[in-house]
């Protein structure tokens, strides 16, 4: 596990591998690894195909990719919309997974994906997700206490499930969190819903190093990161850089599949940048 | 009688997160902390006299409990057996929510949270959080969607008139469901200084059992009082249900009585038609703000809209205790329409010269209807779980021929 020469993605043998070489990759070449989300499926299948192969080209080393759902209690209200509009166009686990098996052979693909579209039946979830590539998944509506059949359909698959630990989880149960965490950790920068923030908390990189003391795994930050600045500061401290709403946005404003590439494009190619200054 | 607050079993001890295979935590990570310090503060709360003492006289004082225990003898001719009404109605701001919001309004100050929201769909628990905030000179917020604020605008001067900020929610269908996400979403900005009163006993634990506590004064009081007045129990116990807190509150005490326990959903335009609010009768296992439970989802687990003619019953979940209650057939659900729920409305105010909510106008609809009527010897209760003022707008627009 964790051999850079295998690439990230094809060859790897389980998704908890590909997500391990690609922050290994990163960790060789002295920085933290560049994870971009997109909303699957929105506005289309071809749009988010597309966007998500401008990620990979423009230096991304993971992708996280949203499965739209109607009640998305930890997302703010960018990401939000786009999801009801992905799913009022007809959106469903399926187009998601498209966009997922276009680009899983180039990249590791972590899902974003709420706890009722997995719980009905874990395993069978847990199928699919790996039949299209993925490598596993953040579910976060799913802590702790309520994880333990996920993990188990996703052990069985190979996938990771990824853990969220927040600016209010005591230390002790930041312990336990990282205990069996899979993959990474995401760690959410600061209280409230996904979204674009002008600065982060003060003590953020406290907790950072906080949280990778008692961590086996990388610790990616996620929550409000929306510019080259941001990216290098958090990246300086954490394993890993999650973008989110802004590249949303940008998808959303750019009108036209070719516009949104282009805007998406220069977003991820500048926190790259930022990373590798 | 005294109003007295029995809020806790002691046989049962802590607070349940779970019930059977519903309930527990699916929120995000930002909260959970939140929620082992309102279980705990809870737990300590309700044994501590001086809180239940302070929570007594507020629902004696303030909200006017006990509520009477009305034999509504028209009404009883008509089903051809005895009906004895809770009269939630009575209480102050006119639905049971009060009990609730006065109590965990009280935690919150406990808690030492100054600010508090909440989500309003008809704006019953939204006027009584706001009236309980204005009691207790605590900051207040409530969501309400925007298309629940044009239909209920009455309600939403009223919170207004008692300080309280009503914040309208654009996404979805602009009801319920979407209130209570913007509600939750605020709680996870906000959860340092904020205490969320949800208004049903839904919600990830402690929620659940937190409600069902506060709400059981609407069933032990009952209890008490119909063994006074005809020296048996009843033979039914019948409540509407959407989340489900007049209902949970009205069951609990008679869990352990020979007793058949009713809670009547919203059938909408019909449970076929596929437009209704009867996650219980109709619904299958799934998570829905924070808790799982029964929920109205299609096959990948997207939650769907609900409908119900009444605001406070259209909701795609429901507390988990009932859907813990209907497995163990400990309750029977049943649903009842639109029509049939606007008809007992107009029913009971020329039978009874009561004006029922929409809400528990379900109750009666399924008390009248032929299924209902079917039942052995011995009497029924019904809790009215609130009075109709709110939805006469609405109601006299759809008898009068309008949509």
């Amino acid at each position: 596990m964790g051999d850079p020469e295998l690439g990230s993605g094809e060859g790897s043998s389980s998704g908890g591998e590909a997500v391990a070489d690609a922050f290994a990759l990163a960790g060789s070449e002295g920085r933290a690894a560049l994870m971009p989300y997109l909303m699957g499926a929105f506005p289309d299948v071809a749009t988010a195909t597309a966007v998500a192969n401008a990620y990979v080209d423009s230096g991304a080393d993971l992708i996280e990719l949203g499965v739209p759902f109607s009640d998305p209690l930890a997302d703010g209200p960018v990401i939000h919309a786009a999801a009801t509009r992905a799913l009022d166009a007809g959106a469903n686990l399926e187009s998601v997974l498209e966009t997922c098996r276009a680009v899983s052979a180039r990249i590791p693909v972590v899902l974003l994906c709420y706890a009722n579209m997995i719980l009905g039946e874990p395993e069978t979830f847990a199928r699919k997700i790996a039949e299209a590539g993925a490598a596993g998944a953040i579910v976060p509506d799913l802590p702790l206490e309520e994880a333990r059949p996920v993990r188990k359909a996703f052990d069985a698959e190979g996938l990771v499930l990824v853990p969220l630990i927040a600016p209010t989880t005591p230390p002790n149960r930041r312990k336990a969190i990282a205990e069996q965490a899979r993959g990474f950790i995401y760690l959410v920068s600061s209280t409230g819903t996904t979204g674009e923030r002008a600065r982060m908390a003060d003590d953020l990189s406290v907790l950072i190093s906080e949280v990778r003391e008692v961590s086996e795994v990388p610790v990616a930050v996620g929550f409000g990161i929306s510019n080259a600045k941001q990216v290098a500061e958090i990246g300086g401290v954490a394993g890993g850089v999650i973008i989110g709403s802004r590249l949303v946005r940008a998808v959303d404003e750019a009108g036209d599949p070719d516009a949104a590439v282009e805007a998406v494009s220069v977003v991820v190619g500048e926190s790259a940048d930022a990373l590798r200054r | 009688m005294e109003a007295s607050t029995k809020i806790s079993d002691s046989a049962s001890g802590g607070l349940e997160s779970h019930f059977g295979n519903y309930g527990g935590r699916f929120v995000p990570e930002t909260l959970v902390p939140a929620l082992d310090q309102l279980s705990a503060a809870w737990l300590e709360a309700r044994d501590d006299p001086e809180f239940t003492a302070e929570l007594d006289r507020l629902l004696r004082d303030f909200v006017g409990r006990p509520t009477p225990l009305y034999l509504a003898e028209r009404l009883s001719e008509r089903v051809g057996r005895e009906v004895y009404l809770k009269r939630e109605d009575l209480a102050h701001t006119g639905a049971h929510k009060i009990n609730n919001a006065i109590g965990q309004g009280l935690l919150a100050r406990r808690m030492g949270k100054r600010r508090v929201i909440a989500e309003t769909g008809a704006g019953q628990h939204g006027v009584a959080t706001a009236t309980a905030c204005a009691l207790l000179g605590l900051d207040c917020a409530v969501y309400m969607g925007s298309e629940d604020i044009r239909r209920q605008a009455p309600n939403v001067e009223r919170m207004e008139l008692m300080g309280t900020e009503v914040v309208p929610v654009d996404a979805g269908a602009r009801t319920l469901k979407e209130a209570v996400s913007a509600a939750i979403r605020d709680w996870v900005s906000n959860v340092e200084d904020t205490h969320y009163i949800i208004g049903s006993a839904v919600g990830p634990a402690p929620y659940p059992a937190l409600v069902r506590d506060l709400q059981r004064v609407i069933g032990d009081e009952a209890r008490e009082q119909i063994l006074t007045v005809t020296g048996s129990l009843p033979a039914r116990v019948i409540a509407c249900v959407g989340g489900g807190s007049n209902a949970i509150g009205t069951f609990v005490p008679f869990l352990e009585d020979p007793v058949e326990l009713i809670g009547v959903e919203a059938a909408g335009s019909g449970i076929e038609s596929g437009s209704h609010g009867a996650s219980l009768v109709a619904g299958k296992p799934g998570v829905l703000h924070g808790a799982m439970s029964s929920v109205i989802s299609d096959s990948e687990g997207q939650i769907l809209e609900a409908h119900s003619v009444s605001a406070g019953l259209d909701y795609p979940g429901v507390g988990p205790q009932h859907a813990h209650l209907r497995d163990l057939e400990r309750a029977r659900y049943v649903a009842v329409g639109d029509e049939d729920a606007l008809a007992a409305f107009g029913e009971l105010a020329r039978l009874e010269g009561i004006i029922p909510a929409l809400e528990p106008a379900h109750a009666v609809a399924w008390l009248l209807s032929e299924e209902g009527r079917e039942a052995e010897a011995g009497c029924d209760l019904l809790t009215m779980s609130g009075r109709g003022d709110k939805d006469l707008a609405e109601v006299v627009q759809k008898i009068s021929g309008g949509s």
